[in-house]
């Protein structure tokens, strides 16, 4: 008998004449207290967003590559980490092309084995898209691709995440059965709430600890 | 089970432990204040009590829905992660579990292991496992890399430097990283991220726990507030995963709820800055993620709860350290001195089914029975009921029931029971009584002024004169 078995066995055996509890799931407690109207759904997010150290804008589909720019200069970052295969990185190029500002777009269209180096010690931004957001708790939600591996979020002090308005959802339970997450997960699934903190240190809170010091969410009001 | 063995069990020197933490006045203070700040959190995140209450009778649900088909789950999670490419691996015993890791340690001839916060791996103390193998453990999450520095373990399972202040925090980088002295709390955290950094990405193997596994979809959940976790189960090559058996839950819904209750009830958080779900590893047309993950199951004697139907209630922890930040005895004592992984209420309940209850007999005492604990526990586990029943076990009478407990009745004395059976037959015969009470009254002169442990910080009681009951049938005219 393996492991697996022998440890099977003696929960079965524990089980022997027991009924499985059933499954009286309450969604509403999960949605009710959280739900927003319309108006307020937005602020609900940047409110909570901010209250961890999180940077909000709310902009538009047109503005946007405008304001990432104005972001990254007022920081004096020359180079941005942008996938050249999603259309928002399509737009930002050709806007930074159009544009006088001097700011070189980077890809991340290799194995990160083959540029760790670069990737951890002069990547200084990035850009990705979201899922959508939660408005209860200030949260995006990002299913890393091909296109915007997982470390494009994660490794990049800054991180630039697009988030367009009409996919914010009230709470997590809307949100998961809005997108039918249990009919299939991809290999990494995220919920990202503010920059990267710790409060190890004597109750302290501190922000960019192994993460990005910063997040700035590029609301788009009209998307 | 080559831990079993029959030699006498080394009972944790819990009582020394405490005496002396008792007398270490800064480390009260840390703990005072530590756990002030963690009680207003988590007061603040519930400002309804009604929907916290609601909150916590589903939590318990989901659990105890989880646990009653534990077997089913497990092998629907098994099959759903090996299908979605992730290797799972089942122990049960902590010796079996380290050797897993390390035969996937020699597969890939790597010297170097970045963790990110795992209580099942101090479980196994899989570092020194490791590390008298040659291979390097580092701890990534800020506070456990703190402790490690110090080669201490976490004294508590949510902020695992909680004993220290920044003082000592900046002693420790100043004296181990050869940093500038600072007290400057962002500064400390800036030089951990960049002794970390490299650290991620020149391991051969991440090091992660689990808080929930998804038996329906097949993924791993983990929150976090760092990066660390993301960190550690990104960018090296290999993840392994270690959890306990009892971690499972049936559909990925069922984690909304317990998401809500940990966050709010460990930090006092509404979320943590990451909430992390793998579900396999990098696929062909993916360019980041490990390309083997591994998950290794735990039993280490939940099985041994789980056989309890009463002390099956132990597993629904979520581990979320909210009786620790509300237990008088913790704040005082402070994690150390339990001399256990898993410290305070939690530790009390949890640690004798892993280590025995010959190993860890003072644990269930160390309460004073008020009930914090059970009040605040979000998935409410009545936590002193099975501290009394742990009591119980640990006096029980050898061979009274079938043992299915290890180091039941470790406690027993036959003395001792029979004091307690004179006692019971004094309080239940009314003649007996009587008589006892007129004896114990009239004969008050002869109580000794020292009588052992009572009076080593308390005066001998005096009997009064006449008893209560004498007392109170004068008062209503019965004499």
């Amino acid at each position: 008998m393996s492991a697996k078995d022998r440890i099977l066995a003696k929960l079965r055996g524990s089980l022997v004449g027991t009924t499985p509890v059933a499954d009286d799931y309450d969604a509403g407690l999960l949605t009710e207290p959280w739900r927003y109207a319309a108006d307020d759904r937005i602020a609900r997010l940047r409110s909570m967003l901010e209250a961890v150290h999180g940077e909000t804008q709310l902009t538009t589909q047109a503005d946007w590559p405008q304001r990432a720019l104005e972001a990254l200069a007022a920081r004096n970052i020359g180079e941005l980490l942008v996938s050249p295969d999603t259309a928002h990185g399509q737009q930002l190029a050709a806007h930074v092309a159009a544009s006088a500002a001097g700011l070189r777009l980077k890809a991340y269209h290799q194995p990160v084995e083959a540029w760790k180096e670069e990737l951890f010690f002069r990547t200084p931004a990035s850009l990705t898209g979201t899922l959508g957001g939660i408005a209860a708790t200030g949260s995006l939600v990002l299913w890393p691709t091909p296109q915007e591996p997982r470390l494009m979020s994660l490794v990049p002090p800054l991180h630039i995440a697009l988030l367009k308005a009409s996919e914010v959802r009230d709470n997590l339970y809307e949100l998961m059965h809005a997108q039918h997450w249990a009919s299939g997960m991809p290999t990494n699934a995220l919920l990202v709430s503010g920059p990267s903190k710790t409060a190890d240190i004597q109750q302290t809170l501190a922000y960019g600890a192994h993460g990005p010091k910063e997040l700035l969410v590029l609301i788009l009001e009209d998307a | 089970m080559s831990a079993m063995t029959d030699v006498p069990a080394v009972p944790i020197a819990f009582k020394r432990n405490a005496r002396e933490a008792l007398a270490d006045p800064q480390l009260r203070r840390n703990f005072r204040g530590a756990m002030d700040f963690l009680m207003d959190k988590r007061r603040v995140q519930f400002p309804d009590g009604d929907e916290l209450e609601r909150l916590r009778a589903f939590g318990n649900r989901v659990r105890a829905r989880a646990l009653s088909k534990l077997p089913e789950l497990l092998e629907r999670l098994d099959a759903n992660l090996s299908r979605n490419g992730v290797k799972v691996h089942w122990a049960e015993t902590v010796e079996e579990a380290n050797a897993i890791v390390h035969r996937i340690v020699e597969q890939h001839a790597a010297k170097k292991v970045i963790k990110g916060k795992s209580m099942v791996s101090e479980e196994m103390e899989m570092n020194h496992y490791l590390g008298e193998r040659g291979v390097d453990c580092l701890e990534s999450d800020m506070g456990e890399f703190i402790v490690q520095l110090r080669e201490e373990k976490p004294s508590h399972i949510i902020m695992p430097a909680i004993h220290l202040n920044v003082g000592q925090v900046a002693s420790l980088f100043h004296d181990k990283l050869e940093v500038d002295y600072t007290e400057d709390v962002d500064r400390l955290i800036q030089i951990g991220r960049e002794t970390l950094r490299r650290n991620f990405f020149e391991a051969d193997i991440g090091v992660s726990g689990v808080n929930f596994a998804v038996a329906e979809t097949g993924t791993l959940l983990l929150v976090e507030n760092e990066g660390n976790g993301r960190m550690s189960t990104t960018v090296p090559p290999v993840h392994i995963a270690v959890t306990g058996i009892e971690k499972v839950v049936e559909n990925l819904r069922d984690v909304i709820p317990l998401l809500s209750l940990l966050t709010r009830s460990a930090t006092g958080q509404a979320i943590t800055t990451y909430v992390n779900m793998i579900s396999g590893p990098r696929k062909a047309d993916e360019l980041d993620g490990p390309q083997e993950v591994h998950l290794v199951l735990l039993d280490n004697g939940r099985s041994q709860a789980f056989a309890d139907g009463e002390l099956r209630q132990t597993l629904n922890c979520i581990r979320c350290g909210a009786c620790m930040n509300h237990c008088p005895v913790y704040t005082r004592i402070g994690g150390h001195a339990y001399g256990t992984v898993y410290p305070g209420p939690i530790g009390k309940i949890v640690t004798p089914h892993m280590l025995g209850l010959d190993t860890t007999r003072d644990l269930p005492t160390a309460s004073s029975m008020c009930g914090a604990c059970g009040e605040v526990c979000p998935v409410k586990i009545p936590i002193p009921a099975l501290l009394r029943r742990l009591r119980e076990e640990a006096v029980r009478a050898p061979e009274a029931v079938p043992h299915h407990m290890r180091g039941q009745g470790s406690k027993y004395s036959k003395k001792e029971a029979m004091l307690w059976k004179a006692w019971r037959k004094l309080n239940t015969s009314p003649a007996l009584y009587r008589a006892f009470s007129f004896a114990g009254t009239r004969l008050s002169a002869l109580m000794p002024s020292n009588i052992g442990p009572w009076t080593e910080h308390r005066s001998a009681p005096k009997p009064a004169a006449r008893s209560l009951h004498e007392l109170a049938r004068e008062h209503l005219g019965e004499d």
